[in-house]
């Protein structure tokens, strides 16, 4: 959807940081710039920014502000800002692709048949859209390693539903706003469950307790519940029958 | 194993320490203690390093039996306290002597009491620290029957008193504006900062309610965000209009404006204060709050060559504060109550 263009801003947040923002609403473009924005600035290598991550549509570098000038550091972000148009950059490298398995539909995934009729399409189309579009990790939030996954087709823009599903389990698709997100533990929602994977979004105890990384993409292919359930008898790893291949 | 037997454990133990920063990226946020000025209050009694890992108390402590010499320092919200039945004195450091038992029972003053030990405990380290972020899967409260270990302690100094400051009854906190400040309305601004709020008893290390008389802050201007990265201090605006402040253990990100930042050093004020309390927000700028924030950065870091001896019998001085304000007089005479220790 083409809007007027968003000049971004630059913010602080309490002592702890400054925010860049692309956009006022989450598009595609302004988290893209977000997480090139992002990569960029944590390539200087800025010795004052403690640690950085990307939000939707903003990067976030932390700071202590009680200790380096908001004012001097804003105008040095908004010299790297001025360099190019960050919603047309590419994203960076190292990123991976992920194909993940899941089951849409049935007593695994319930709520398929009520999300696709939000979106006006039959349950096959509804799969077949979940199914085809590569979605890429905006950002990762509200629980450990757990993705926002984006962007579905407008038909997607579905409201949540207004009352809470008390407890959809970890490892779900849960899809709204042309979003879905896939779920890191047990979670009460009013995202509707569409798809139901055995993929862990955090690994505490593994080498790689975060798997996923905001950039990467995934695209989910459609399993049998007898075959989901064969892979969570052999999932310790959390890895859920996913593949994983480096995107360069 | 070098530790603490855990014989009784409250509902509200937890390893904590500094937390684990370097995972905002990956949706984890910091965590780690709710009154950090405690944690570095109880490292200066102890002579040792702030990042060692404490336990955090809320309501009641536990019993718990060392197995080898210890010394410990209890720091934050002040409980009961005391070692094989001998009342000890808050805001100290104490010898723990193997087999002895410490028992540390309700809050008296605060919410968030602290055991520090010599040596720090030595749970399991789980990326980078040992804070427990329950609301993460990451540790887990203490319970009744496990051994805490504690790591060798190098020091030995014990009977060491810090004077506390005044954080546990609530009163003035300072706010800086942050991302979405200036999408309220003054008219909200001004009366957020004239009202009276108190803490409501629903509150925990990831949020705290306040509660006040009147209509609620919410402002049409406000409603629809995308959302944004949250910070602990971060006052958001639910949508009827209630203020929390975020705390310690909050999530990464959040759909509901903050109307601004409660200064670090502020935060042990508002993590402290009991159910009820009283406590009022005013905004000072970006500026003069960086200053601030950097005055008490400097004050902690003094805080080591600010513990002075504890002179003291628990039998006859129960009251630390009023046995404070004659300090020099007691100690002058009764030099040997600083022996037993």
């Amino acid at each position: 959807m083409q809007t007027a263009p968003f000049v971004p801003i630059i913010r602080s947040v309490g002592l702890n940081g400054l925010l860049v923002t692309f956009g006022a609403r989450a598009t595609d473009a302004a988290n893209r710039a977000a997480i090139a924005f992002r990569a960029e600035v944590d390539a200087m290598g800025w010795s004052e920014v403690a640690e950085s991550s990307s939000t939707l549509v903003s990067a976030f570098f932390r700071v202590d502000l009680a200790e380096h000038d908001f004012d001097a550091l804003k105008d040095r972000l908004a010299e790297v800002l001025a360099t190019r148009d960050w919603s047309t950059t590419a994203l960076p490298s190292h990123r991976t692709l992920w194909t993940i398995p899941a089951v849409f539909g049935g007593e695994r995934a319930p709520q398929l048949a009520e999300a696709a009729e939000a979106a006006g399409l039959s349950v096959a189309d509804a799969q077949a859209a979940l199914t085809s579009t590569r979605l890429r990790v905006l950002t990762l939030g509200f629980a450990p390693g757990q993705p926002y996954l984006g962007t579905l087709g407008e038909a997607w823009d579905i409201p949540r539903q207004v009352g809470l599903s008390p407890n959809i389990p970890a490892g779900a698709l849960v899809a709204a706003v042309r979003q879905i997100c896939l779920f890191t533990k047990d979670t009460p929602t009013g995202w509707r469950h569409v798809g139901q994977s055995a993929f862990a979004c955090f690994r505490p105890q593994s080498d790689t307790p975060f798997p996923l990384a905001p950039g990467d993409e995934v695209q989910f292919t459609a399993i049998t519940a007898e075959e989901l359930a064969r892979i969570e008898a052999h999932n310790a790893d959390g890895a859920g029958g996913a593949l994983r291949e480096s995107l360069e | 194993m070098r530790g603490f037997i855990v014989h009784h454990a409250g509902p509200g133990v937890a390893v904590q320490d500094l937390g684990r920063p370097g995972f905002l990226a990956m949706g984890l946020t910091n965590g780690g203690a709710a009154d950090l000025r405690a944690v570095h209050e109880g490292a200066a009694l102890l002579q040792q390093d702030p990042k060692l890992a404490v336990l955090e108390m809320v309501g009641t402590g536990g019993t718990f039996e060392a197995t080898e010499d210890m010394r410990i320092a209890l720091t934050g919200g002040t409980m009961t306290a005391d070692i094989d039945a001998r009342a000890i004195t808050w805001n100290a450091s104490h010898a723990v002597p193997k087999g002895a038992r410490l028992t540390i029972g309700p809050t008296r003053s605060g919410t968030y009491g602290y055991l520090n030990v010599g040596g720090g405990f030595a749970t399991e380290v789980s990326l980078g620290a040992r804070a427990t972020h329950l609301s993460c899967g990451l540790g887990a409260l203490v319970g009744t029957g496990e051994t805490l270990p504690v790591d060798l302690d190098k020091g030995h100094d014990v009977g060491m008193t810090l004077t506390p400051d005044g954080r546990f009854t609530g009163g003035a906190v300072r706010v800086v504006p942050s991302m979405q400040t200036e999408d309220f309305d003054s008219a909200i601004r001004d009366r957020f900062e004239q009202t009276e709020f108190r803490r409501d008893p629903r509150a925990n290390r990831q949020g705290i309610r306040m509660d006040s008389d009147g209509e609620g802050f919410s402002n049409p201007k406000a409603l629809s965000i995308v959302s944004e990265v949250i910070v602990p201090g971060d006052i958001q605006i639910t949508g009827d209009g209630t203020p929390f402040v975020l705390m310690a253990e909050c999530q990464p990100t959040g759909g509901y404006p903050r109307i601004g930042t409660v200064l670090p050093c502020d935060l042990p004020r508002v993590a402290q204060a009991p159910a009820g309390t009283s406590l009022r927000f005013s905004f000072v700028t970006l500026q003069d709050g960086a200053a601030i924030q950097a005055r008490a950065n400097a004050d902690l870091a003094k805080l080591p060559s600010a513990v002075t001896p504890l002179v003291r019998d628990p039998s006859t001085m129960p009251d630390l504060l009023s046995y404070q304000l004659v300090d020099g007089a007691i100690s002058a005479t009764h030099a040997h109550w600083d022996e037993g220790d």
